[in-house]
């Protein structure tokens, strides 16, 4: 304590200038801790003695039904009955019959996918994961072909992998009947549908004064590039052809998730410019659809997709019902994607728009480099709470007869083998750990990229 | 420094204004904010290397008069040409017109996800189509220019305001532009900042840059400006040379702005 004895000559203007000094030390260890901010007044006090007793009174019997009552090992459902019930545990036994999970967890992933072709499936989650932690991680190297990989060559070896490829695709528009059905009318077809496309983009173009070559260029390497992957599922590789009606459990829920992930992102970005756009029939389409899509439940959305749905196509056309499901899935989450992005988009000031007009940047370089990355930054929770809302809607799909992870689980309920009054329980808890590892995985990864996208304060 | 970064100012420095090349020609230009008349029967000429200060109250119309050279604005009646093109909905040219002309805001508008260096590099590689090598280089001659060169890999929320308005002046000079406007470059920064920033822009005027400047910096306005315009309720109501224009003001309203900021 400095007193004022020490400077009797005190006066309110420094003599010289203070050097920087180091902070006061905040805290003595663990002990100090816990009396600031668990035990600060008697309120707190209490609150936390409540906290800690709800905890424990979770927990224990939660670790009690794991791992001290679990039953782990056991052929059928004796090992998960008590006496009283007729099997070997004793009376008042109450834990989680695991053995039984352990016995369907192949059923679990895959459902009623054929053992001997169940390796395919493999592949593809391997596949999967190894593509997508380093396109998480952002200091891997070679972004950009891990990113091809995962758009163009992922989604088409999934596809052959997972049904078998040998698709007969067929002519769609006039080829069909002249030359009976066969790949060469498909190609003949999509040539038409490729200089349709052409035409329209080069009216377009020319309507807005720009230049048609490079737009052209660019639609005619799409349209090549898809034709070269369409090739690519209808070539016969010896695969066994597995209809999708045989697919199930986790397999089910993460084909619907990420395709629904990976539609509903860009396509939500569009719907969101398209809403905020000043050319009327581009916003009028965009409310149009956000508005459609957000006013029905997805179950309707489900039923229409698989019972209404096919009684208005032409006869001998039929899409597969998993393809239907997955169409209403990624047109539902669009919407609530575009609305969120929308959100971010309408935080970003209108000085940054200028400073990139000034530029001379064009909309769609000014939007990819300068509006977009922000907009999305501002909007990663919202972002990534639709893809958890949508990972965990992918249930819903039990309604249309597709049985997904949930509903492989409740599937399996109706083997007698396994019928013991701790089946159900112990199926949820499980079904719940699996849904919970996977949404609290998003949420902490989004967490991580808000934390590292942070560049400051916003202009 | 490297050929590219020399290349971008081959021109000697001149201080000397073009006779015969007009940069900017303003002709009859109306403008209205909804029923508001914002920018009424504006006419002005611009020759090349020449250095004007436009000053007025606020409200007068200068921000939104010179938001229109660059198309920030659209104009309703009048013809606006810039650099030999004319101003019309013609996106194009709008975009040749916005590769020419260099702005700097007042509250900069840097974009903050970007470093300094990414955010004077950006429009050189997508507009310019410059190699990501020969961008740099053109970047960091200029940042030596306004004296930040050590601040390109920092973010713009790490900087202040004086260091971030001259790193907006360089991402502006990196496109290599004709003319430059400047829409109250000082007016949101600090005391101590301001004079950083009109020395950079002093420099500018000295290499002959054709410079348009909205500001109340009335000392630099008469170390540099050719001329300075006094607009009031949309119009231009007096230009004159700096000296004229301080010592012998002819307008009313001139008059009596001038007692107003000159305390």
């Amino acid at each position: 304590m400095s007193g004022i004895e020490e400077h009797t000559d005190m006066s309110f203007v420094r003599g010289e200038m203070l050097s920087e000094a180091a902070p006061p030390r905040s805290g003595d260890g663990m002990l100090h801790w816990v009396r600031r901010n668990l035990f600060s007044s008697w309120i707190n006090a209490i609150a936390t003695l409540i906290a800690i007793y709800i905890v424990i009174s979770i927990l224990i019997p939660a670790v009690d039904f794991v791992l001290i009552d679990g039953v782990w090992q056991g052929g059928g459902r004796k090992v998960c009955l008590t006496q009283a019930q007729g099997g070997a545990q004793p009376n008042g036994w109450f834990g989680g019959c695991f053995a039984y999970v352990r016995t369907y967890f192949p059923q679990f992933i895959y459902g009623l996918y054929p053992i001997p072709q169940r390796w395919r499936v493999d592949v593809v989650f391997v596949l999967f994961f190894a593509s997508l932690a380093p396109l998480l991680v952002p200091a891997a190297p070679f972004k950009r072909a891990n990113i091809i990989f995962m758009l163009v060559v992922f989604p088409v070896t999934a596809f052959v992998l997972l049904t078998g490829g040998h698709v007969g695709w067929n002519g769609f528009l006039i080829a069909g009947s002249a030359l009976g059905r066969s790949f060469p009318a498909f190609v003949v077809d999509y040539l038409i549908l490729t200089a349709v496309i052409m035409g329209i983009a080069y009216a377009i173009v020319r309507g807005t004064q720009g230049n048609p070559k490079p737009v052209l260029l660019s639609i005619g390497v799409v349209m090549a590039v898809l034709l070269v992957l369409v090739a690519i599922t209808a070539i016969d590789f010896g695969l066994p052809y597995v209809e999708t009606a045989r697919w199930g459990g986790l397999l089910v829920t993460l084909v619907i998730a990420v395709t629904g992930i990976a539609v509903s992102l860009p396509l939500g970005i569009v719907l969101a410019l398209g809403r905020r756009s000043v050319m009327p029939i581009v916003r009028l389409f965009s409310i149009i659809f956000i508005e459609f899509w957000r006013g029905i439940p997805l179950v309707t959305v489900l039923f229409m997709a698989s019972v209404v749905l096919p009684l208005f196509l032409p006869d001998g056309v039929n899409f597969d019902k998993l393809v239907r499901a997955l169409v209403g899935v990624a047109m539902f989450s669009s919407a609530y994607m575009a609305e969120v992005i929308r959100g971010g988009l309408q935080a970003i000031p209108k000085g940054q728009y200028e400073g990139a007009k000034a530029l001379g940047l064009s909309f769609w370089q000014m939007m990819g480099n300068v509006v977009l990355p922000q907009a999305l930054k501002i909007v990663i929770p919202g972002i990534v709470n639709t893809f958890i809302g949508l990972f965990k809607d992918t249930t819903l799909v039990l309604i249309i007869g597709l049985f997904d992870f949930l509903g492989q689980i409740q599937a399996s309920f109706s083997d007698s083998d396994w019928a013991t009054p701790v089946q159900a329980i112990t199926a949820y808890s499980f079904a719940a750990a699996v849904y919970f590892v996977f949404c609290f995985s998003m949420g902490q990864y989004s967490r991580y990229m808000e934390r590292r996208l942070d560049t400051g304060h916003r202009s | 420094m490297s050929d590219a970064a020399v290349e971008t100012r081959a021109e000697p420095t001149q201080m000397e204004v073009s006779d015969t090349e007009v940069a900017i020609d303003i002709v009859g230009m109306n403008k209205w904010f909804g029923d508001f008349h914002v920018l009424r029967d504006i006419n002005l000429r611009v020759m090349r290397g020449e250095r004007i200060v436009i000053a007025g109250p606020s409200g007068s119309g200068k921000s939104t008069m010179i938001r229109c050279i660059n198309r920030l604005e659209e104009h309703q009646k009048g013809r606006i040409v810039v650099d030999n093109i004319e101003l019309t909905d013609d996106l194009k040219k709008i975009d040749e017109v916005r590769r020419e002309v260099g702005m700097v805001f007042q509250h900069f508008n840097l974009f903050p996800h970007l470093t300094i260096m990414e955010n004077c590099t950006l429009a050189p590689i997508w507009v310019r189509k410059l190699s990501r090598k020969q961008a740099e280089e053109t970047a960091m001659h200029f940042l030596e220019r306004v004296r930040i060169p050590e601040q390109a890999n920092k973010y713009p929320g790490q900087l202040s305001g004086g260091q971030q308005q001259r790193v907006a002046i360089a991402r502006a000079l990196c496109m290599n532009p004709k003319v430059m406007l400047f829409d109250e470059p000082t007016s949101a920064l600090d005391p101590e900042m301001i004079k950083e920033v009109l020395d950079t822009m002093v420099g500018l005027a000295e290499e002959g840059m054709t410079m348009l400047c909205v500001s109340h910096e009335m000392g630099f306005a008469r170390q540099v400006a050719n001329r300075v315009i006094f607009m009031d309720q949309g119009q231009i109501v007096e230009q004159n040379a700096p000296a004229e224009f301080f010592d012998n003001p002819q307008h009313e309203r001139t008059k009596l702005f001038l007692s107003q900021i000159l305390h």
